[in-house]
């Protein structure tokens, strides 16, 4: 049995992403321990900012909200939410954006407001926030989610974040200069998308996963033939997350 | 109140602030952003009044929110994220009363209300954007065509166009500009001669108040012109679009106000837990809302030890160590 548990394994698993010069965008939940786990490790020159324009926080604290105090503490520049839109987009930036969803498809499109019918939903989310926003502006969007069938669905109740799109150059024809999915990453797995077709593919499970329990989770057709092992996280990289990150244990 | 001589026409009460400003069906404008510097003293007193059919009009609000929903006084919502961050990720009472129908709303994100908060304070009547391009934001619209009829509704919840400066294929998502009654601002400090600032993020708080037909500030503390002078660079509205000042001490509790205090995370743990049972919320709104008396019996019901334990450390401007579990 692996000594870490599905928040670490996902945080770390995201981190990877980041490179150095990097602007990453936080949400709320695992992104944020994803963010600071990758400023801490992958990435010291990466830069963590919020949608409220709260720019590179110390984060000596994980915040609860993206309105937390801990994001404006020690930062570069407190601004508003204009500053931070455009930030995100910015042509110069190379931006990265880790959100969460209650549904995703296979072409990384998200909801995040509404399960049924949307003028009278059997649940109501939050809505939107800046999910839309940075889904269509960032250079990409890393996404978490819990692998279980309901949530990865042939079809969204409600498209509130554009992935891309139906596939192929479909996002592109919309306008958009840029962006789109680069992952999801599940409790399970990894998911990366086809250069091609932009449809989601099996790309790496975590040790102890088997890919039959994957597919079993997943409500949408996936290739699984790229598919191999993850590197599982290692003594220092926990130990950073552990101690350093979260150590009050408020997310993972 | 006295002492203040530039600003004592605004200088007043949440109570004759409310009553003056805030009319059945007005429009108004949330500052703050889900748990930071909600105007809770100010929406507090709405319920007292019992003010209805309210239609708001933010980007991410939580507890201002869910409290003016909860207590009966909103009929519509434009808005991009009801949530609370980790304390409750959809706010209770919008949940239930979107679920239950008893709101009319419409979805919009954080940088698409940003934006016509914008375009209202520039005075123009739509900004293009982006954002939302492909998505249900716009092929779903939440309003029906008789609300779409009525004052301070847009007749469409966005529109679609060309680049004009472009031959090729290029196309917009054109958002109606906002122009709110009135906008809820808390901040942290106001001169004696009615000049706003806010500490730490300002949201689009500038945006919204720019764009109010009238602006009502809480504030923790009035301090003298010398001192909101002589560091112009970090003040945020000049005194002529305030219309109201209120001192407020504590008036964002349970919501943060940076360098003053964190957000009170046991309330905002007791509340998402009560908000889900409506005879419990009912006793809230009973004993936090309708029972309180003045804001000296609020504070004395938040407690001593509370508002010492989420005092905030004024070089880091939040509370370290705080316990937020």
């Amino acid at each position: 049995m692996a000594d870490y548990t599905d928040n670490e394994m996902m945080a770390i698993s995201a981190g990877r992403f980041a490179k150095d010069g990097d602007i990453l965008f936080a949400g709320t939940g695992v992104s944020m321990l994803a963010t600071t786990v990758a400023k801490r490790i992958y990435a010291p020159k990466a830069v963590v900012f919020f949608e409220t324009g709260g720019i590179d926080p110390s984060l000596e604290e994980i915040p609860m909200a993206v309105s937390d105090l801990r994001v404006m503490s020690g930062t570069a520049m407190n601004s508003g939410l204009i500053d931070a839109f455009s930030i995100v987009g910015h042509r110069r930036l190379h931006t990265i954006a880790f959100l969460g969803a209650a549904q995703i498809d296979k072409y990384g499109n998200l909801n995040t407001t509404c399960i049924g019918d949307y003028s009278r939903p059997t649940a109501r989310f939050s809505g939107s926030g800046g999910a839309c926003d940075v889904a269509a502006l960032a250079s990409g969007v890393i996404t978490f989610m819990q692998h279980e069938r309901r949530r990865f669905v042939e079809k969204l109740d409600y498209r509130t974040s554009l992935g891309w799109h139906n596939g192929g150059d479909s996002r592109s024809r919309l306008g958009l200069r840029r962006g789109g999915p680069l992952a999801i990453v599940t409790n399970l797995c990894v998911l990366k998308f086809d250069e091609n077709t932009r449809a989601a593919y099996l790309a790496e499970y975590y040790p102890g996963v088997s890919v039959s329990t994957i597919l079993e989770n997943t409500g949408f057709e996936l290739d699984v033939s790229r598919a191999v092992e993850a590197v599982p996280p290692s003594a220092e990289e926990l130990r950073i997350l552990r101690e350093e990150v979260d150590p009050e244990r408020l997310i993972l | 109140m006295n002492g203040y001589p530039e600003i004592k026409d605004k200088l007043m009460t949440v109570e004759e602030a409310v009553k003056r400003f805030i009319k059945e069906g007005s429009q108004i404008a949330l500052g703050g952003f889900t748990v930071a510097r909600n105007p809770m003293a100010i929406v507090y007193e709405i319920a007292r009044q019992a003010i209805r059919n309210i239609h708001l009009v933010c980007h991410s609000n939580g507890q201002a929110l869910d409290v003016l929903i909860g207590a009966g006084c909103v009929r519509r919502v434009e808005i991009a994220y009801g949530g609370n961050g980790r304390f409750a990720p959809t706010c209770v009472r919008f949940k239930k009363a979107v679920q239950e129908g008893s709101i009319e709303f419409e979805d919009y994100s954080n940088y698409q209300m940003s934006l016509r908060f914008l375009a209202g304070a520039l005075g123009i009547p739509f900004v293009p954007t982006k954002s939302g391009l492909g998505t249900d934001l716009i092929t779903h619209e939440g309003f029906s065509q008789e609300t779409r009829k009525e004052r301070k509704v847009s007749r469409k919840k966005f529109a679609l166009a060309q680049n004009p400066f472009d031959d090729k294929d290029d196309q917009y998502i054109l958002l109606p500009a906002l122009n709110p009654d009135v906008a809820l601002i808390h901040v942290q400090y106001v001169g004696d001669d009615g000049t706003v600032r806010m500490k730490g993020l300002t949201f689009a708080d500038i945006e919204e108040a720019k764009s109010a037909d009238a602006v009502i500030v809480t504030c923790e503390e009035i301090v003298p012109r010398s001192f909101i002078r002589l560091d112009p660079d970090q003040n945020s509205l000049p005194p002529f679009l305030v219309d109201a000042i209120v001192r407020v001490p504590y008036g964002a509790h349970p919501t943060s106000c940076y360098s003053f205090y964190d957000y009170d995370a046991r309330h905002l743990n007791l509340y998402r837990r009560i908000a889900e049972d409506d005879e419990l919320f009912k006793e809230y709104l009973d004993e936090w809302v309708y029972g309180i008396s003045s804001r000296e019996a609020y504070l004395d019901k938040v407690g001593a030890a509370t508002l010492a334990g989420i005092k905030a450390n004024r070089v880091l401007g939040y509370t370290p160590g705080l316990c937020r579990k």
